[in-house]
């Protein structure tokens, strides 16, 4: 009783994160759902979604209710427990990161020391489902997506991690909360090398265009999530926009400050606001170039990492450390 | 080593060119005219099916059922029948059909016929669900129009 | 088609089927990749999806009659079929067309080709990934397709050339028209350069996939802008002039490389050619009729053969008809382009990567109706 006593706070505290983490979750994917299709119909010179509620508000929601009523199709020779499992396993890691994110000053899940190894260690679980998913389905085509998003998955996330480790040490701390204090002027001016590396690999881990070979529509025909119908499908895809949300987050507390900015009444709370115009701005920079660039192809994937991105970070790195410690 | 710079920065400069074509247009008047709400105007030109025109003089159609366009439809849609009936001269128009499920617009009947008596209809909101939708009678259209 | 079973004793080679139903093979083609991982062994082309028995048609239906028939069979160059049926007609006939009707029949094909080009460009970037420009040339398009709609009546497979000229005269709207799109789609041109040709992804992608050599070409019998992206200067617009085509005065655009990017720019550079050809055209445009005086209802052809070609969108197209005396010819025999441009796949796509096959294959711009036909 005593223990249960003092661990209530705690407990509590972690509940509303929780709960807080699901709304952020399913608020992200219906907002960056119409987001998306809005600003990809007027990048096209075309409307979007029109028709359900006022200029398409409503359309996601629309949207989702029509996948959980669609029939769950599943191939007949799939490895039916393995085809179950892969959208689990994308969908269910990805609200972790989002408790550890300072969203404002008093508005965080937990203050974790290890934040950004936490994150990067759960992105990496996305390997997992994709090459699951595309393996159950026994679809050559499937197979293909899940072949090339681990080869992918796994070498842009060396990039990411070295840019990331040079502002880390520039702040001596993993904590999101402590590189979010320690900067008085933003890391994109003392670190743009930083920057630009961490973009293209946000873009890359994130399996967006114009890195979008696992799902690559006009060559696999959606490659490893083709089999998946209804509530399969978007499980996939709010597990894809709430990465893309992760990954925005973390480019905002590492390079643009995370809530700094004009202070606001009540900044403990209302530094939110700040903070998700921020990473929101990063999304509408994924959607921009989504529906500008063709896709590259799987050689030239690899060789942008290997070639370019590494060796830059590494000296990036290098340089970072030395004038650290002078 | 130098064309590994050039490379990289040419490179991300036209994508950088191309980005901003696109914030361009995001930012331009869109084209689509959202159709069930606001319509264009039809082409007088356009090939619809045929019609027989309605004589604006003798109120009815021209027709004199030589059967040139049944003779020259590349697509065997037009049926055209017709009768002698005492005191008229030459005979009169009594079938003209039209299976609208065969003809591939070639516009071979307006063409040959002598009086002038087909012409296209602009009419392109044609949707049904059956094939017998398509059959048209022609003199029944001619009568009920106005 | 059977296919035997094709493995090795590890099991790492496998039959992927890029079947009838696939976005990027446009229309209903089915190629057959014996893979190996990423690389592609020995593609086959399967065809035969979309035959429609249109040369058997032409069989039992009078020669003037099998018009709204040629326009099927590539329904993005209609215009240009029909032109090219037309002439044969005429040379077998003996019939002596209008000045002012070839004129519009060149006005209204090249506008064809344009519209042609840019329905190739917006389809093959929308392959690789890019789903916007397909929108904007889709965009250009519709100004094409309003201005020969006013005239031919239709907006994609056109009956408008008849034995001895056209059916209907273009009058002032249409000329304004088509000068107002002119000026248009000059303006877009840089657009198109920034947003697409000068991407380095786009020039990392279509570099180096697939080599066409004249030689190739001429054991193949590829013709049009890949036998010009290798090089060939062979146009017959230029090589054997039909109609008022001597008239113009316009270049042939051509590459030495022979890859997927040459194509794509010999393509990209034909359509401001023909802008070049439209303008003089409308500048030049005779009065007069726009049909000959006296065409027969019933064409009888004299018996033997004749043969006429154009210049399609996507290579050379030749007519072969074989008549008996008679108003129905004995045999029509339609040579399209993209039958010999299909037939480089099995030879220039062994080894590339999958992703290269659909790049090498939206470089051959096919129209998989015209190939079954």
């Amino acid at each position: 009783m005593e223990t249960l006593n003092a661990f209530a706070p705690e407990l509590i505290r972690m509940i509303i994160a929780v709960i807080g983490a699901a709304v952020l979750v399913f608020g992200n994917a219906l907002v960056m759902g119409y987001m998306e299709r809005k600003l990809a119909g007027h990048f096209q010179r075309r409307t979007g979604p029109m028709e359900v509620g006022f200029h398409g508000i409503l359309q996601l929601i629309v949207d989702g209710i029509k996948l959980m009523a669609k029939q769950l199709v599943i191939p007949a020779k799939a490895d039916k427990p393995l085809y179950m499992l892969a959208p689990i396993i994308s969908f269910a890691p990805v609200f972790l990161p989002l408790l550890v994110i300072p969203f404002s000053d008093r508005i965080q899940g937990f203050d974790l020391d290890v934040a950004l190894l936490f994150m990067l260690a759960i992105a990496s679980v996305n390997v997992f489902a994709v090459l699951i998913g595309g393996w159950a389905s026994n679809n050559k085509y499937s197979m293909f997506g899940a072949f090339r998003a681990v080869a992918q998955s796994i070498a842009y996330e060396i990039p990411m991690l070295l840019s990331l480790l040079a502002i880390v040490f520039m702040t001596n701390t993993f904590s999101l909360r402590g590189i979010m204090d320690a900067q008085n002027v933003w890391f994109i001016f003392l670190q743009p090398v930083a920057f630009l590396i961490y973009l293209v690999s946000m873009v890359a881990e994130t399996n967006r265009a114009p890195f979008d070979l696992p799902e690559a529509e006009s060559e696999l025909t959606a490659g490893f999530h083709t089999e998946y119908s209804g509530m399969a499908f978007s499980l996939f895809m709010m597990a894809e926009y709430t990465n893309m949300f992760i990954a925005s987050c973390i480019a905002t507390v590492f390079f643009l400050g995370g809530t700094s900015g004009i202070p606001l009444p009540y900044f403990e709370y209302t530094g939110i606001i700040w903070f998700l115009l921020k990473a929101y701005m990063f999304m509408f920079f994924l959607v921009w170039i989504r529906w500008t660039f063709p896709r590259t192809r799987f050689d030239q994937l690899m060789n942008l990492c290997w070639k370019y991105l590494l060796p830059f970070s590494l000296v990036n790195l290098l340089i970072t450390v030395v004038v650290v410690k002078l | 080593m130098k064309a590994y710079f050039s490379e990289l920065f040419t490179g991300a400069w036209s994508l950088i060119v191309g980005m901003k074509v696109t914030l361009k247009a995001l930012f331009s008047p869109v084209v689509t005219v959202q159709y069930p709400r606001q319509k264009i105007d039809v082409t007088p030109n356009y090939r619809g099916h045929i019609d027989l025109i309605k004589d604006p003089e003798t109120g009815t159609h021209r027709c004199i059922t030589c059967g040139s366009c049944m003779r020259d439809c590349p697509s065997d849609c037009i049926v055209v029948e017709g009768e002698k009936r005492e005191g008229v001269k030459g005979k009169v128009l009594t079938l003209f059909t039209l299976d609208y499920t065969k003809c591939s617009h070639c516009g071979a009947c307006v063409e040959v016929c002598p009086t002038d008596a087909l012409d296209y209809c602009d009419d392109y909101e044609v949707a049904g669900s059956a094939r017998e939708d398509f059959h048209y009678d022609l003199i029944k259209r001619v009568e009920e129009r106005e | 088609m059977n296919v035997d079973v094709f493995e090795d004793e590890r099991q790492h080679h496998f039959v992927l089927n890029m079947g009838p139903q696939h976005p990027s093979t446009h229309g209903v083609l089915r190629v057959l990749l014996k893979m190996d991982g990423e690389y592609v062994l020995d593609p086959q082309p399967v065809l035969g999806y979309v035959h429609r028995c249109h040369e058997r048609i032409g069989e039992f239906k009078p020669a003037k009659a099998f018009m709204p028939n040629v326009a099927r069979m590539d329904y993005l160059g209609a215009l240009i079929y029909n032109q090219g049926y037309a002439m044969l007609l005429e040379r077998a006939a003996g019939i002596e067309v209008p000045r002012r009707a070839e004129y519009i029949r060149v006005i209204t094909s090249e506008l064809n080709r344009i519209q042609s080009h840019l329905l190739w460009y917006g389809a093959y970037l929308l392959d690789l990934g890019a789903f916007t420009p397909i929108m904007y040339t889709f965009d250009d398009r519709e100004h094409i397709l309003d201005a020969l709609e006013d005239v031919c009546g239709s907006r994609l497979t056109y009956c408008y050339s008849r034995v001895g000229g056209v059916c209907k005269d273009i009058d002032d709207k249409f000329i304004e028209r088509v000068r107002a799109f002119i000026e248009r789609l000059r303006g877009r041109f840089p657009m198109y350069e920034e947003l697409v040709n000068g991407n380095v992804i786009v020039q990392r992608r279509m570099q180096n996939v697939g080599e066409y050599t004249p030689e190739l070409c001429a054991r193949f019998g590829v013709t049009g802008p890949l036998l010009r992206s290798a090089g060939v200067e062979y146009d017959i617009r230029k090589a054997e002039p039909y109609s008022v085509y001597p008239e113009f005065d316009f270049e042939i655009p051509l590459a030495q490389k022979g890859d997927a990017w040459a194509a794509f720019n010999v393509r990209f550079r034909e359509m401001e050619q023909s802008l070049r050809i439209i303008e003089q055209a409308l500048d030049k445009l005779p009065d007069g009729e726009v049909m000959a005086p006296k065409v027969p209802r019933k064409l009888k052809l004299p018996q033997g053969d004749y043969n006429c070609s154009v210049e399609a969108p996507r290579g050379e197209l030749s007519y072969y008809l074989v008549s008996d005396g008679s108003d129905i010819p004995y045999r029509i025999k339609v040579r399209t382009p993209s039958y010999s441009n299909l037939s480089v796949v099995p030879e220039v796509c062994k080894g590339m990567m999958i992703a290269d096959v659909v790049t090498c294959m939206g470089a051959l711009d096919l129209v998989i109706p015209e190939i079954d036909r």
